[in-house]
């Protein structure tokens, strides 16, 4: 109903704390161990494993997203983990078994670009609360200190068959602010959602965006100054960063004083955040890997990146992911050149393409938007697998946000983020009919107990049905 | 040069033809001269002279139609110099007709047809009464060319959205449109009164309550947008209390009041992948189309993202996975939207005697696997080419040659 294209974009990192829940074992260590701020635990993660008997889904085509695709296979996990996945797998015999026949089993999607809970439903103004537009770098704020739990949008993309997702501040600003990686289950806060060890990510915003809202309130007014923009915030950084690091040697003196905004981004050259970059045009690109260099720094990933496959090479070499809609374009001028072919073609020249939302409708079917960009690269001649694509919308975001050694694919020892399809997942007919979040049935297509509601929801929208 | 063009007897042989008005026909084929169908079957002659498209293994149907959108009316949404599908400063722009607004050069035409998608409503947008909606072809030099029904009514919004124009209240959306009405045929009446200027101020222009009488006479549509359930009522009752014939659009929580809607024969232009809650409808559901499409309203389809007109497609598909059945879903995507529109003597189907807007699909139109083959609009085949397949070309090898 709403388009929040124009307004969107930007991801912020830092290395969140293990929470208190069980897992995971394998939360992956920040690159760097100095933190820019003292070290005791912030805005720690309170994510608790639901608790959950061991599952054995069988007689189910099991696509892995590690390049296998097993007929009347079976995946078991228990206590959250993935245990085996094969042609054959014994249960326990406390399992509760899924008849899978007819059947399809994805790894949990991931959309590495959502507005969910930042720009809630029912969209009002009360809940904008994605674009922090009083400055172009504001690094220092955090998505997470925006998510509102109770968006009756999170149901809807639960049923959809999503697992993880990245919160993202809006595209107003060069710099956005952090992002919030989260585990999608109902929650009363947002710390109960906050993936253990996951990295912050740092939402940034070329192009239209910044100009458009800050051309008339003293800039940035051009691409240029964009330009500009972004290097100035880094300058001042890399200065913070210095003293930080400089005082963290031996603590002696006072410590430098804290500043939010470059801490983010000190955060950012010490490679602990991961810089997520909405940015349409291939030139406009190429200008921010230069950027990125100048500071010596990664972009993870170019969001939206409509335009991508004209550089597919040049980001495949420089090891940055792109995110990109299947089939978006026209909105706006850095938008005309969109192709339905873009994330195969970045797929073919080696690159590691990402099917993302930016959209609380498009989140509830990834899947289909990455059958589409598969169907539209394989009649162009471009030799798409099923597996590839499904990485599209699993371990490759899972890799954008730094997961991807514990979500993104189905195999023993991994998170048991699970999702059981009507049929197969890239079909327009088939619905996600159970998801597993760490194993807990967080969704089940025919038993309303399983079928979360907010609190929004109760009293203002008629319960769910069949239909939903 | 046209009737030139148009001079041609094509057919398609061997497919799995949908007529959509009657049953489906396996190996099939269907002949079409000067840009008619003048046969459809299993044991049609095909004449020596005809150009054949072997569609042996393929499916057949109408082209599809998009029941709202702004092809043609709007190139780059944020760039206001390509919008032309709103009028500003009248609240009542009855007579606002967006026909000479269309560009027939667009770049989204090329890049919706070649998906299948033929014939699109181009529908005027804002203010209480939005404009004239008119139906056209994707294909054409000039807007004469592409135009197929103009108008096919007068658009007004009785949607959260229209509460502005009319002062703020729904309540008051629905009695300025009254006054309107009222008024409209009021002026009917007392026109020479109007000219000599005895007569009280109207609630909006001579031209628009002109605009207006068509619509209140019956002989063209009003198209309302609604969705919350108390709006779609009232919809109702002023179609009731004006004897209108109304074509309700959005209706996202019309599954909540389906009888009432098949009750008074009133038809419904939905976009089926639409469930995101709003204050102007929290009962919005995926489901809406097939729970009214059961209760027997007349369902169109419609994309309402003018640049993604071409998914069409995509929400036929997901209706059907959310309640309609396939059947329902391809009529909704073509007979049913010719019918709402007034056009089903000549589009919609796959008859003889009707516009050949025929598309040839590799399989089921609403699969993500299935392609498009051949297109046809007015009986010419349309090249399966547009910027986006030029941009493809240009970058499918690394670095382009400029």
């Amino acid at each position: 109903m709403r388009s929040l294209s124009f307004l969107l974009l930007a991801l912020t990192g830092a290395c969140a704390s293990a929470g208190g829940g069980t897992r995971p074992a394998q939360a992956p260590a920040p690159a760097s161990t100095e933190t820019t701020s003292v070290a005791r635990p912030q805005y720690p993660s309170t994510y608790v494993r639901h608790p959950n008997p061991p599952v054995l889904i069988r007689n189910a085509t099991i696509m892995t997203a590690t390049g296998q695709e097993i007929p009347n296979g079976s995946v078991l996990f228990k206590d959250g983990r993935i245990v085996a996945v094969g042609a054959k797998v014994d249960a326990p015999s406390d399992a509760v078994v899924v008849d899978g026949t007819g059947k399809y089993v994805t790894p949990g999607l991931i959309d590495d670009h959502s507005h969910l809970g930042v720009y809630a439903a029912p969209g009002t103004d009360a809940e904008s609360d994605g674009n922090e537009a009083t400055n172009p770098v504001t690094a220092e704020v955090w998505a997470e200190h925006s998510f509102w739990p109770q968006d009756p949008q999170i149901p809807l993309a639960i049923a959809g068959g999503i697992t993880t997702i990245q919160a993202l501040p809006g595209s107003a600003n060069l710099i956005g602010g952090r992002s919030a990686i989260l585990k999608l289950i109902p929650a009363r806060t947002v710390q109960e959602m906050k993936f253990p060890g996951a990295h912050y990510g740092l939402k940034m915003a070329c192009g239209e965006n910044p100009k458009r809202v800050y051309g008339r309130r003293g800039g940035p007014s051009t691409r240029m100054g964009n330009m500009a923009g972004y290097r100035a915030a880094f300058i001042l950084a890399e200065a913070y960063r210095r003293r930080w690091d400089a005082w963290n040697k031996d603590h002696k003196g006072d410590p430098p004083e804290r500043n939010l905004r470059s801490e983010s981004l000190a955060e950012v050259l010490r490679g602990n955040m991961y810089v997520q970059n909405h940015c349409y045009r291939a030139d406009e690109m190429a200008q921010m890997i230069d950027l990125a260099h100048e500071f010596g720094f990664k972009i993870r990933s170019f969001h939206h990146a409509v335009e991508s496959y004209k550089i597919a090479d040049l980001l495949a070499k420089e090891g940055t992911s792109v995110s990109v809609w299947a089939d978006w374009w026209g909105f706006k001028e850095e938008a005309m050149d969109g192709v339905q072919q873009n994330a195969a073609l970045n797929q073919q020249a080696g690159g590691r393409p990402i099917i993302h939302s930016d959209d609380p409708g498009g989140i509830q079917r990834l899947n289909q938007e990455a059958a589409k960009a598969m169907y539209a690269g394989q009649r162009a001649g471009i030799p798409i697998t099923r597996d590839q694509a499904l990485r599209w919308i699993t371990v490759n975001p899972a890799w954008a946000v730094g997961l991807d050694s514990i979500v993104g694919t189905l195999e023993p020892g991994k998170m048991a983020d699970v999702v059981v399809w009507s049929g197969d997942p890239f079909s327009v007919y088939s619905k996600a009919v159970q998801v597993y979040n760490d194993g807990w049935l967080a969704y089940d297509r025919s038993d309303p107990a399983h079928q979360p509601r907010t609190d929004f929801e109760l009293g203002e929208m008629p319960a769910p049905g069949s239909d939903r | 040069m046209i009737a030139l063009l148009l001079a041609q007897t094509i057919a398609i042989t061997g497919g799995t033809v949908y007529p959509v008005s009657g049953p489906k026909l396996a190996n099939a084929s269907v002949l079409i001269r000067d840009g008619r169908i003048v046969a459809v079957g299993t044991n049609v002659p095909i004449p020596p002279d005809a150009t054949r498209i072997d569609a042996a293994g393929k499916w057949i149907t109408p082209g599809l139609i998009d029941g709202a959108g702004q092809i043609g009316l709007v190139e780059i949404s944020a760039v206001p110099g390509t919008r032309d599908a709103s009028v500003q400063g009248d609240t009542i722009a009855a007579s606002f007709n967006v026909a000479e607004g269309i560009n027939p050069a667009s770049t989204v035409i090329p890049v919706t047809r070649i998906e299948g998608i033929t014939t699109a409503l181009a529908v005027p947008t804002g203010n209480l009464v939005s404009g004239q909606a008119v139906l056209i072809d994707l294909d054409g030099a000039t807007i004469e060319q592409m135009l197929v029904k103009s108008p096919v009514g007068v658009v007004a919004d009785l949607s959260e959205s229209a509460k502005d124009a009319a002062g703020g209240s729904r309540a008051a959306v629905a009695e300025r449109l009254r006054g309107v009405f009222r008024d409209a045929l009021e002026y009917e009446r007392r026109k020479t009164d109007f000219s000599r200027a005895q007569m009280q101020a109207l609630s909006a222009s001579a031209r628009d309550l002109d605009a207006l009488l068509p619509v209140l006479h019956g002989r063209v549509a009003l198209i309302a947008y609604a969705n919350r359930r108390s709006d779609i009522e009232t919809a109702l009752r002023l179609a009731k209390e004006f004897k209108l014939k109304l074509i309700l659009a959005g209706a996202a929580e019309g599954w909540e009041v389906a009888a009432a809607i098949a009750a008074a024969g009133v038809p419904v232009l939905v976009e089926p992948l639409s469930n995101i809650p709003g204050y102007d409808a929290l009962g919005i559901r995926y489901g809406n189309a097939g729970i009214m499409a059961k209760a027997g309203v007349k369902v169109a389809l419609l994309e309402p993202d003018t640049h993604k007109s071409r998914n069409l497609r995509q929400q036929a598909g997901n209706a059907v996975s959310y309640g309609m059945t396939w059947d329902q879903a391809l009529r909704a995507v073509t007979l049913s939207p010719a019918e709402i529109f007034g056009v089903a003597d000549r589009y919609g189907s796959l008859e003889p005697g009707k516009v050949a807007n025929v598309v040839v699909w590799s399989g089921d139109p609403f699969e993500f696997t299935t392609g498009v083959e051949h297109v046809l609009i007015r009986g010419k085949e349309i090249p399966l080419k547009s910027r986006q397949t030029e941009l493809l070309e240009r970058y499918k090898k690394l670095p382009p040659s400029y």
